[in-house]
């Protein structure tokens, strides 16, 4: 039987490898990975030469590189050659062509949210006037950006009309040899976005995927780029609040961030990927590598993560304290219902004078959930003055799911002074007597008390985005408890 | 107003309360006093529907309602308040945000409009004047960081808000001082009406010389012994509680 079931996957294999046309007009690659498919992805997006080298050095070492297993989650092994890693913007053919169309269970979940109407069509796909709604919102922001002198625009935009910029930043916050995934999206990553503020520019508003129209369809290998030059602000959101109807399927992003001297970056996530099924059936794997490097002096890179959907979790958003007197700030939320898995954290490098860094990290797990903080602070003996504070709670609903804690601090710095707290607590009984007490509902009662332990994480996020993220935790919560 | 039949109550299978009568009429205020562990504290768990108290047997009716048969926030929501011995912290959640929570879930039952923030503060103004709280105190996370005082008066200003037709004071004069009582019972008393019952249960009787109530009973062993007027409380407070468990064990 076993040789049988070899044969039979071999010839299954033979016939994908006939398949195989490197057909630059064709608009998907069948699945696998190899030197020519990414040539052609390299092809297909006109990229320039030093971008279609650094892709295959990535993908080389990758081939030399194991996937990681110390982070406490599990699946099955992923099978790197069934995946397809290129396919085109989908048509707007297929796109629904109203809201008709689409999932009612999608659309109940945006009323939940509060999502806008025409927002909503956006979201789900929806190929009419209200994309196009959204387009011209998007062309009178970007007229108002390019006055101010900030480039905001796609990574493959970047690379065809900035690949100065792209050569001289890319990869310099994350390496392509890094890890494991973040070598796999470098050899095959196929868009993103692009940012660059320029000296002492402090970016008019804040930016938002939500403004990209083609943000949507940027696939699984996401690869987005932010430079801030020496004295510039910038506040980037990145916002998807729509669940994503899809099976087991990997996303592998690279975030990179840089600030110069006096810059400030603050990132803001609002993850929403579709987390599986209550019995764990489907969902992404959301493993992204996300890093911001405070290159210049007084700089500043603050990291606010709310992430309630995917199926497994793995990202750690940190920040290289480089700089002197630069400051790394970290806050999350990270919610595990049903039988979603995180392992999550940050990073804090310390290599500068005076670098300071906050850690406050909020774990939610419900259901079956596992959700696991993974932090590293590390002084080195340069970061004289060095200052860290963490804070790490934890909170449980029910008896099935399960919190953990593993932070690393390295101190080789004896001036360095670092602070780590942490709590794991359960909603009592007596906390949900009370509300109900007052009148309010078993499940208002949870997401009240849900919402007040996320409250110092919720105030780092820029206004309309936090209300968002409430209305999502009660929504990823639902059926929790009771 | 409520009337409470032969109640019995076990708590993980020990019997508390052993066939508890109460009646309290419309506009009543009724005392429960009584030793410690003789099951007052039990009777107000009962009341508000809180989980862990088995009825083996007897009856509660509310209203003429099976008040048994509702849920806690059903109880809150027709008009039923406890003021806790012991009010619970919500770290992160806002005193005024909960209060306004449970003041518009209450509305909604009612088939009333909902009160919005400003409606909300226009409210609560005076209400925390007589209660000495200051503004502060509504955005600060309930309970957290309370002094025991600041508690006890919080509840009394969630019951004024929330204006119940009974309201039961579990040992909301624990751990008062003089002047923290005054202003409990000054915001009780401003809340009595022919149309609103209260059941004061309490060990002490200070707080009865300040909260006249109509009816006192005594409550020993899970079952009430002795009822009577204002003045059996003054008999307790002078000799304690010894002579009525003797008084009840030679009956």
């Amino acid at each position: 039987m076993a040789t049988d079931s070899d044969q039979l996957s071999a010839l299954v294999k033979q016939k994908y490898r006939h398949g195989f046309v490197t057909d630059i007009e064709q608009d998907t690659v069948p699945p696998g990975l190899s030197e020519d498919v990414i040539r052609f992805i390299s092809a297909k997006k006109g990229e320039p030469e030093f971008l279609t080298e650094w892709r295959l050095k990535a993908y080389r070492h990758w081939l030399t590189m194991h996937e990681p297993t110390w982070a406490h989650v599990r699946y099955e092994p992923i099978d790197y050659q069934s995946i397809s890693y290129y396919s085109a913007p989908k048509s707007k053919d297929d796109a629904p062509k109203s809201l008709d169309e689409v999932d009612p269970k999608l659309l109940e979940t945006y009323d939940k949210l509060g999502i806008p109407l025409h927002e909503r069509a956006r979201l789900a796909g929806v190929a009419v006037d209200a994309v196009f709604d959204s387009v011209s919102v998007a062309t009178t922001f970007k007229a108002k950006l390019a006055e101010a002198g900030v480039i905001f625009c796609s990574f493959s935009e970047a690379v065809r009309n900035h690949p100065e910029l792209v050569e001289k930043y890319l990869g310099t916050v994350v390496p392509t040899r890094d890890n494991f995934f973040a070598a796999l999206n470098s050899a095959v990553f196929t868009d993103g976005s692009f940012v660059y503020i320029p000296k002492g520019v402090r970016c008019p508003m804040e930016l938002s995927t939500y403004f990209r129209i083609n943000a949507a369809n940027t696939g699984q290998f996401e690869r987005t780029l932010i430079v801030a030059d020496e004295g510039s602000h910038v506040s980037y959101l990145e916002g998807c609040t729509a669940p994503m109807r899809d099976e087991n399927q990997l996303h592998a992003a690279v975030v990179e961030l840089v600030a110069l001297d006096n810059a400030q970056i603050k990132y803001s996530t609002v993850q929403n990927w579709y987390p599986g099924d209550e019995n764990g059936v489907g969902g992404i794997y959301n493993f992204v590598t996300k890093r911001g490097d405070c290159r210049g002096v007084n700089s500043k890179i603050s990291w606010t993560q709310v992430e309630t959907g995917s199926a497994i979790t793995w990202k750690y958003p940190s920040c290289i304290l480089r700089g002197d007197n630069s400051v790394g700030e970290f806050y999350s939320v990270a919610v595990t219902n049903n039988y979603q898995q995180a392992d999550t954290g940050t990073k804090m490098i310390h290599i500068g004078q005076n670098t300071r860094s906050t850690i406050i990290s909020k774990g939610i797990s419900a259901g079956h959930g596992q959700n696991a903080y993974r932090g590293l602070v590390r002084i080195l003996p340069t970061a004289k003055g060095a200052r860290n504070y963490t804070q790490c709670d934890s909170l449980l609903l029910g008896d099935q799911c399960g919190a953990h804690t593993f932070p690393y601090i390295e101190s080789r710095e004896r001036s360095a002074n670092v602070e780590h707290e942490a709590t794991t607590s359960k909603i009592s009984e007596d906390q949900l007597f009370y509300c109900r007490q007052r009148g309010l509902s078993e499940e208002d009662a949870v997401n009240m008390i849900v919402n007040g332990f996320c409250r110092e994480v919720f105030k780092e996020l820029p206004m309309e985005f936090a209300v968002e993220a409430q209305n999502l935790l009660n929504v990823s919560l639902e059926g929790a408890v009771g | 107003m409520l009337k409470v039949e032969n109640l019995h109550v076990s708590v993980k299978g020990t019997p508390i309360l052993k066939g508890l009568s109460l009646s309290v009429g419309a506009g009543e205020i009724h005392a429960i006093m009584g030793p410690n562990g003789s099951g007052k504290s039990t009777l107000a768990s009962v009341l508000a529907g809180k989980d862990g108290y088995e009825v083996t047997s007897g009856s509660v009716q509310y209203r003429g309602q099976d008040l048994l048969e509702m849920l806690p926030e059903e109880r809150a929501r027709a008009g039923v308040f406890l003021a806790f011995q012991y009010p619970i912290e919500i770290p992160g959640v806002n005193n005024a945000y909960l209060l306004k929570a449970g003041l518009n879930a209450q509305r909604a039952a009612n088939g009333q409009p909902q009160v919005d923030a400003f409606e909300f503060m226009r409210l609560i103004k005076s209400k925390m004047e007589l209660m000495q709280i200051s503004k502060e105190f509504l955005n600060r996370s309930v309970n957290e960081g309370f002094s025991g005082g600041e508690k006890k008066r919080n509840e009394i200003l969630q019951m004024l808000m929330l204006e119940p037709a009974l309201a039961v004071l579990d040992e909301t004069d624990s751990g008062l001082d003089v002047d923290a009582l005054k202003i409990v019972a000054a915001g009780v008393n401003s809340l009595r009406s022919p149309e609103r019952s209260m059941v004061l249960v309490t060990h002490y009787e200070r707080l009865l010389e300040l909260i006249v109530p109509d009816r006192v009973h005594v409550l020993a062993d899970g079952r009430i012994v002795k009822s009577g007027d204002r003045t059996l409380a003054r008999e307790l407070d002078e000799r304690g509680y010894d002579w009525i468990q003797a008084e009840v064990a030679s009956a």
